[in-house]
């Protein structure tokens, strides 16, 4: 799950971590209200999207007055931010973030991230700052200084000691990057987070350490423990058909094609979306619909997948291991004829009992196209868009 | 041969009583399994299906039946524990079926097992199977058949679907060893290559891999220089969108890494055949067997 830079910011500061103060708000009056509160005569306002790259796309501005915090505010609240990272169709701005204004002397990068290759926690700095890591990494590799941690000891001093060396401060700076970096594994240990960017680290002139922004994505396997945090998330930054998928709690995700898809298992479901691609079509979904494929869950995949104007014909694909195919070809059947099946259906089901589940499918008076082999359905499907 | 389980595997069932553990438990049994034990806290004393001991704790189900493989139907927030009472019994290997755990749960387990003999196959996998010798897992066993081919995939029906493409075309399977999607998992392709590359019945691999993680660039890298037997790959997920998770915790591509694209690239560049379409797995190890 992912959060605003807002509520980044919130959590960090509860764990010591040092944060240029702000707020949130969601209309032009509380931003006036905020900025007359918080005084100094710099402000930035930042619109709060799930997506980086806003300052390039005019989402992140300087205000040296209360009054230019209130114009902009307004100006930012209702517009569509587009960013490399928000596709051409951009993303709504519902809240801006207004923040003090810091001065700059050094832009850095600190990040932490499961580094899947050796089952670590890796911290790592950049000196860097302000630039895309993975553009660093791809440039200039040598730049990129990493701590790997040891779950059994976590993050010790020396390790961040030896970071905020690398990234060539002095004197009281040290001790303040050695405090905030350690903070930062703190939180994000704690909070189970996945994903925790600092870009940029700021180091201000007088030395402080500040992070002037801040991106976290947890772990949903861990929200059952967050609830708070749980509570953070913004649909408003998810396709809708997503946010209702999650209702029913399957697993959907929207493409841009016109082949919808329903499969049992993701490893499946991906290769499901791939042949549909080898056989000239394009996928409109990954729809993962897990073990059972009951009527129930198979009814609601198929109104989910419906909702989207762009599908023209609908495979299913399910592999029936334990769960038989008869069974899961009398769930389809039903849930066909319980909804308004209005595009052309191919059904492909494989394992226990599909001789069985081909025939129940082939004799019921709904219209489905029955393939025994993968190939053969996708085949069929792309023939019918 | 097969490799890590065989007809002489001892399991034993953690979670017996729950409903996929004692679903799953007599599915193995009736294939032939050897199901030595059960355990559920407070439940011990019982029997499953009258004849299978239950016990209280892993450590009493090993000492009294000698137990050496250990299977996990605990719900996630219980199979970290589990799966640390597994290796403190000291059985050999222990596979965890339980989707939906933690990774920082995982984070600990992992580098803790690293201290002890236990290997850990999963989490979020659908075990590990020797076809005509054992059953350690959810997978449908009528698909199988006792052969030549290694099966390696961080998936589960779609293992189901390369297994079946093969036992059509003719090839058994050694052993299919499902190691999970999630991002932090006990044993990886390399660890099960370099068990398939001693065992003289394996005559080829077929590697399963996905979108997300650097694991199969990573194998490829090994094979170039340490296998000598064929080996087939399909990569899942070649028009997956980046940014999402697809099903899997671990089938994710982040910051443009972790593609299929790239994948498949490092497996060709290793002399390994790349199947572009889950529809010709099993031909192309027939193929490439000259079958």
């Amino acid at each position: 799950m992912n959060i605003h830079e807002y509520q980044a910011k919130d959590i960090l500061r509860s764990y010591g971590v040092a944060v240029p103060g702000g707020k949130v708000a969601f209309s032009a009056d509380e931003a006036e209200a905020i900025a007359k509160e918080m005084g100094g005569d710099i402000f930035v306002v930042k619109a709060q999207i799930h997506a980086g790259g806003r300052g390039k796309g005019g989402g992140v501005k300087l205000a040296k007055s209360v009054a230019e915090v209130r114009e902009l505010a307004d100006q930012m609240l209702g517009m569509t931010l587009v960013t490399h990272q928000t596709g051409p169709e951009g993303k709504t701005v519902h809240r801006v973030l207004i923040a003090e204004g810091v001065d700059i002397a050094r832009e850095l990068y600190l990040g932490i991230v499961l580094d899947r290759s050796v089952s670590k926690l890796v911290v790592m700095a950049s000196t860097e700052g302000g630039v895309e890591i993975e553009t660093v990494a791809e440039e200039t590799p040598e730049k990129i200084y990493k701590e790997y941690i040891d779950p059994q000891t976590d993050m010790q001093p020396f390790q961040a000691r030896r970071l905020a060396f690398k990234l060539g401060l002095e004197g009281d700076q040290i001790k303040h990057a050695t405090k905030f970096i350690l903070q930062l594994y703190s939180a994000f240990t704690e909070t189970d987070a996945s994903l925790m960017e600092i870009n940029p680290l700021v180091v201000t002139p007088a030395g402080e350490v500040l992070a002037l922004d801040a991106k976290i994505g947890f772990d949903d396997n861990a929200l059952y423990r967050h609830k708070n945090i749980a509570e953070m998330r913004d649909t408003n930054e998810e396709d809708p058909l997503e946010v209702r998928a999650s209702e029913h709690h399957l697993n959907y995700i929207k493409l841009d094609g016109n082949v919808g898809c329903m499969v049992n298992g993701a490893g499946l479901a991906m290769a499901t979306m791939d042949i549909i691609k080898l056989a000239g079509g394009m996928p409109a979904n990954f729809l993962d619909v897990g073990g059972g494929a009951n009527v129930e869950t198979v009814r609601n995949g198929f109104e989910i997948i419906l909702s989207d104007p762009n599908v023209k014909a609908v495979l299913v694909n399910i592999f029936g291991g334990i769960v038989r195919c008869d069974r899961v070809a009398n769930g389809i059947i039903e849930a066909a004829k319980s909804i308004d099946l209005s595009v052309p259906l191919v059904v492909r089901l494989e394992g226990t009992n599909a001789k069985e589940a081909r025939e129940l499918l082939a004799n019921s008076d709904m219209n489905f196209e029955v393939a025994s082999s993968l190939e053969e359905a996708a085949e069929k499907v792309v023939a019918l868009i | 041969m097969s490799i890590i389980v065989d007809e002489n595997s001892r399991i034993v069932v953690q979670g017996i009583t729950g409903k996929e553990g004692s679903f799953h438990a007599g599915q193995m049994i009736e294939y032939g399994t050897k199901v030595v034990a059960g355990v559920t806290p407070g439940k011990g004393g019982s029997k499953f299906q009258d004849s299978v001991p239950i016990y209280n704790t892993v450590k009493e189900a090993v000492d009294a039946t000698q137990a050496n493989v250990s299977i996990v139907f605990v719900p996630p927030r219980f199979a970290p524990d589990a799966i640390y009472e597994a290796a403190d019994a000291g059985v050999e290997t222990v596979v965890c079926i339980t989707e939906g755990i933690p990774a920082r749960d995982m984070l600990n387990v992992y580098n803790y097992l690293k201290s002890t003999k236990t290997r850990m196959i999963g989490p979020n996998c659908p075990g590990i199977m020797s076809p005509g010798k054992c059953k350690v897992g959810i997978m449908p066993a009528f698909i199988h058949e006792q052969g030549t081919i290694g099966v390696i995939s961080r998936s589960g029906t779609l293992t189901y679907e390369a297994v079946h493409q093969l036992t059509r075309v003719g090839l058994g399977q050694t052993t299919c060893i499902g190691i999970g999607g999630d991002p932090v998992i006990g044993t990886r392709y390399i660890d099960c290559l370099e068990l398939f590359k001693d065992d003289d019945e394996t005559e080829a691999v077929i590697m399963i891999g996905e979108i997300g993680g650097t694991a199969e660039e990573e194998a490829a890298e090994w094979i170039k220089e340490n296998f000598n037997k064929p080996v087939v790959a399909f990569i899942a997920g070649q028009t997956a969108p980046p940014g999402k998770r697809m099903g899997h915790a671990g089938a994710i591509i982040s910051g443009g890494k972790g593609t299929a694209a790239e994948k498949m690239a490092a497996l060709r560049a290793a002399g390994i055949h790349v199947c572009e379409s889950p529809a010709d797995m099993g031909k192309t190890v027939a193929k490439v067997l000259g079958k």
